[in-house]
């Protein structure tokens, strides 16, 4: 086969090729091996932080994965490779175990290609708060990838990995999908195990496939699954993750929220290109035997304000181990008039260590546990939280999947954003409620803003947001997988 | 006028290493002197990515713990992550229960239980340096081994009223956790540990005082001088008309002086929440029944029991089975089946008195050369007067130095009871004749006046002689 050949495999397809004996596993991995090191450093994409020394994967294919190359956001723990989380407080850790996500995927066939660019602490959604540089999004470099799993959707994107792993808290895989036009899920809080994740939000850190189509999303997500001894949180899948293969929507109910739409005004200037594309894939849906119906999820406006309680108050917390005792930065003490002694390490380790979106999330958490504060608060939020989740459990009565445009905006220019912390949180108005309710939610590509589908054109991606009830993943990516195949997006246009 | 007079209120919480065989919330075993680092793993070391799963054998001895306490057991309870920075403390949080604990309300003896919660070690800091504090140090090292160890915290409510009080009552919950066996309950080794939460009131009054607490003593005497020093102190500062300042305190047994601990954080504000990688403790009918089946006979029900089934005094009841491993020493003894038979109380006595008294502080006599079978030989031989008192006594000795089988000792010794009466008889006459003077006095009737002449013969017969024997044949002979 032909390099361009390759690359244009699925790695649903290169698995089966591999094992077919119609593809040498080590001309695969050589391709991406090559790409990566050719467009992913920082002249470049800037979307690996570490790429393989290794230029043949080592021993013999595996099935099921049959040694497809793997990306892996630099938040999971991998033995022995950098795993910094994009935070300058980690630079250079290699820590002494390895992920279990990653291994599990490991142990079912695929190859560690590269570890991926992200926002610090996976705190972002622009890829801009890396300590190692903004990810260039592919469709158009002067623009960022989202994020925080910004160098896993480029990579994809680009076709320099055939599908990378990455990890949401609030919409860091949808969100980067949505912008880079490749598919993204994010499964049911306790499906995959967090253990080896460098945490940034513990009760909504979950990890999840980006690939090109829907049913890479579920092979991938086949060999992630699964209760682990080693996170109590973690749930086993009541069923087998299946191929998806649906074509037709007969019967299905979709729920548009009202809170949740284009018309929705908490949105905050939801993009004309993007309201287009959402209304079009809404009519496609139809076409292809939906029904569409308005629901209400009547908190989701204040899920913003309680996952920007939640999660900094998290972190606060997750973040106090960087202390400079043990591993990564550790700063002298003292300045000109610094702190002496252990206070002053502290202090100097995790002034030097941490970039300011992180600093101000601490902050934000700390503020938000303190005494007296805690019930206005962290305690507030917390009901908001189960408010949510209620919401969402009575629309799931009436409809089967609740649809969403996954970002009120296509990918925007680097530096857009950086200096107004509100607007770049608006990134996540339409991915975080789900996040708060634990529960579902993919996102695929659904066209180009202006490409034909109406006004405000820039020929961007635009992503099409379909959530479910807990552990309905086979259900949502059916109904995903007849879309794309409605949709036809043609995913490779972004290939570096 | 006059003096007003302090009433002591003190409160304990007390910090127990649970004997489980793995860490609170890792795989990892527990220390025991092992070389500093090497019972560590992603979890206790606090590396990132790593979870804490909550060991069920520790929720196992926390229900039981709760059990022998009386304690309300909570249906749900929570782990809340207590935020604070220090190097012995990986995650930069510790693992504990706050607001929903295992176990609430309970009491042992006069004593009412606050709460008992599960909670997580931390690391052991060395500081290196002439000051042997952090401050001031060249540098400090930390071994991990001891950290995430599982610990149950017992807080008790401010019901105890002397530092004798204190220290007693906490022997009395050592040893209900000891037969538990749900620690190694080793003060020096540091499995158990006490802090005191101590004030002064005037006697009377409801209203509770400023209080100090005072840290780690690691042994019952150092709790006993660091209470007593605090009083002392508090007293002091109160009668000079002053403040006491609520603080934490450092007892020196050295020194016997107390110094603030750490008065820079006392104004810590822990952060408390909810710790999100760790479902809620639900206790199940199952859990339940288990720790229930597996509750041993706790002290008092064992007073109680040794009270009833061996007719003993109450008062010995209550040592054997508060004290120590006395009352695992005194069944052991009462069951041997020794010829002739000594009786429970007589035992009882000899083990609180004469065998307790004779063993170093801190041997538990089962720990000792004297066998629990020899125990009982020596006192079915005493009670049986086949040997004397006294004689007893002296074969004691020979037990807790040597060890060894009494009846052989008794026979080695020449220490039998004198069987023949003319013998004895001529030793008391000859005892009356050297001591003349006391022979009158006893004739005149003052019976105390007997000492010189019981001792001649005791001498005489180097202790072989009974007592009671003696005294009445001198009896005979005065025709006193």
């Amino acid at each position: 086969m032909s390099e361009s050949q390759i690359i244009a495999l699925s790695a649903t397809e290169a698995a089966a090729a591999v094992i077919a004996g119609e593809l040498d596993e080590r001309e695969l991995y050589g391709v991406y091996h090559r790409r990566a090191r050719e467009h992913g450093g920082s002249d470049a994409l800037n979307c690996f932080t570490w790429v393989s020394e290794l230029s043949e994967p080592g021993g013999a294919p595996q099935r099921p994965l049959g040694g497809v190359p793997l990306a892996v956001k630099d938040l999971f723990c991998t033995k022995d490779v950098p795993s910094q989380s994009g935070s300058k407080i980690l630079e250079g850790y290699r820590p002494p175990y390895t992920a279990t996500a990653v291994s599990k995927l490991q142990q079912a066939g695929a190859t560690m290609l590269a570890k991926t660019n992200q926002d610090e602490f996976a705190m972002g959604s622009s890829n801009e708060s890396s300590a190692f540089g903004p990810v260039r999004n592919p469709w158009d470099r002067g623009r960022v990838p989202g994020g925080s799993s910004g160098g896993s959707a480029a990579a994809v994107a680009a076709g320099l990995a055939p599908w990378a792993l990455g990890t949401d808290t609030g919409g860091s895989i949808r969100q980067p999908a949505a912008l880079c036009g490749i598919v993204g899920l994010k499964p049911t809080y306790g499906a995959v195990s967090r253990y080896g994740m460098i945490a940034f939000a513990s009760s909504l850190d979950q990890a999840g496939p980006l690939t090109r189509n829907v049913a890479d999303a579920a092979l991938m997500l086949r060999h992630m699954v699964g209760q682990d001894e080693a996170d109590a949180t973690s749930l086993a899948f009541p069923e087998p993750i299946s191929v998806p293969d649906g074509v037709r929507l007969d019967g299905v109910r979709l729920g548009v929220a009202t809170q949740l739409s284009a018309e929705s005004e908490g949105a905050g200037g939801i993009e004309p290109g993007v309201a287009a594309a959402f209304e079009a894939t809404l009519k496609l849906a139809q076409e292809l035997g939906a029904s569409i119906k308005t629901i209400e999820l009547p908190h989701a406006p204040h899920a913003l304000a309680a996952y920007y309680v939640l999660a900094p108050a998290e972190c606060s917390s997750n973040l106090a181990r960087f202390d400079g005792v043990r591993y990564g930065l550790r700063a002298e003490p003292g300045g000109e008039d610094g702190e002496r002694g252990l206070l002053g390490m502290y202090t100097r380790t995790r002034h030097d260590g941490f970039g300011a979106e992180v600093k101000r999330r601490i902050m934000l958490g700390t503020y938000a546990l303190s005494a007296g504060y805690y019930d206005a608060y962290y305690g507030r939020a917390q009901r908001v939280r189960t408010k949510i989740a209620e919401d969402f459990k009575t629309a799931f009565q009436d409809v089967d999947f609740i649809v969403t445009p996954t970002s009120a905006t296509v990918a925007f220019e680097l530096g857009a954003l950086t200096d107004d912390p509100w607007a770049m949180y608006m990134n996540d108005y339409f991915t975080v409620p789900m996040s708060l309710a634990g529960i579902p939610a993919i996102s695929i590509p659904c066209g180009l803003a202006g490409d034909g589908l109406g006004p405000g054109g820039n020929g961007l991606p635009v992503g099409f947001q379909i959530a479910g009830p807990a552990f309905s993943e086979n259900r949502v990516m059916q109904a995903a997988h007849a879309l794309e195949a409605a949709i036809g997006f043609d995913s490779a246009a972004a290939f570096a | 006028m006059s003096e007003v007079e302090y009433e002591a209120v003190i409160g304990l919480e007390i910090h127990v290493q649970l004997s489980t065989q793995t860490k609170m919330f890792c795989g990892c075993g527990l220390s025991f002197g092992e070389p500093p680092n090497t019972r560590t793993c992603p979890v206790c070391l606090g590396l990132p990515g790593a979870l804490p799963v909550a060991n069920e054998m520790a929720v196992h001895y926390g229900l039981m713990i709760g059990l022998a306490l009386g304690c309300e057991l909570a249906p749900r309870s929570i782990f809340h992550r207590k935020n604070y920075f220090y190097p012995d403390l990986p995650k930069g949080y510790q693992i504990s229960q706050y607001d929903e604990p295992l176990c609430k309300g309970g009491r042992l003896g006069e004593v009412r239980i606050h709460r008992v919660h599960l909670e997580e070690d931390a690391a052991k800091l060395t500081h290196v340096g002439a000051s042997g504090r952090i401050h001031g140090s060249d540098a400090s090292i930390v071994d991990f081994n001891r950290g995430g160890t599982p610990l149950a915290e017992i807080v008790t409510e401010p019901d105890i009223r002397s530092a004798e009080a204190a220290a007693d009552w906490l022997r009395l919950l050592r040893v209900t956790l000891r037969r538990l066996g749900v620690s190694d309950v080793n003060m020096e080794e540091g499995s158990l540990r006490c802090d005191a939460n101590i004030s002064l009131r005037p006697a009377g009054s409801e209203q509770l005082g400023v209080k100090t607490e005072l840290k780690n003593m690691n042994s019952f005497r150092f709790i006993e001088r660091g209470i007593k020093a605090e009083l002392a102190r508090q007293e002091k500062i109160l009668r000079a008309g002053e403040r006491v300042i609520q603080e934490t305190l450092h007892f020196d047994p050295n020194s016997g002086r107390i110094t603030s601990l750490r008065s820079k954080e006392q104004a810590h504000d822990y952060r408390y929440f909810p710790e999100p990688d760790l479902l809620p403790i639900a206790i199940s009918q199952q859990m339940l029944d288990r720790a229930r089946e597996a509750m041993p006979e706790l002290p008092a029900a064992m007073a109680t029991r040794l009270e009833q089934e061996h007719g003993l005094s109450a008062e010995s009841a209550e040592l054997l089975a508060f004290k120590d491993e006395l009352g695992d020493y005194f069944e052991a003894a009462v069951r041997e089946p020794v010829d002739p038979q000594a009786p429970p109380q007589a035992l009882a006595n000899w083990l609180i008195t004469d065998l307790t008294g004779r063993l170093g502080e801190g041997q538990a006599p089962l720990q000792s050369r004297v066998e629990p079978g020899a125990l009982a030989a020596l006192v079915g031989l005493v009670a049986a007067k086949r040997i004397s008192v006294g004689a007893g006594r002296s074969v004691l000795d020979k037990l807790v130095a040597e060890g060894g089988d009494p009846v052989a000792i008794v026979e080695a010794e020449g220490l039998g009871a004198m069987s023949d009466g003319d013998e004895l008889a001529g030793i008391v006459a000859a005892a009356i004749a050297a001591n003349a003077d006391a022979a009158e006095r006893v004739k005149a009737g003052n019976a105390k006046a007997v000492g010189p002449i019981v001792g001649y013969v005791m001498r005489e017969t180097k202790g072989r002689a009974d007592g009671g024997e003696v005294n009445r044949l001198i009896a005979q002979q005065l025709g006193a």
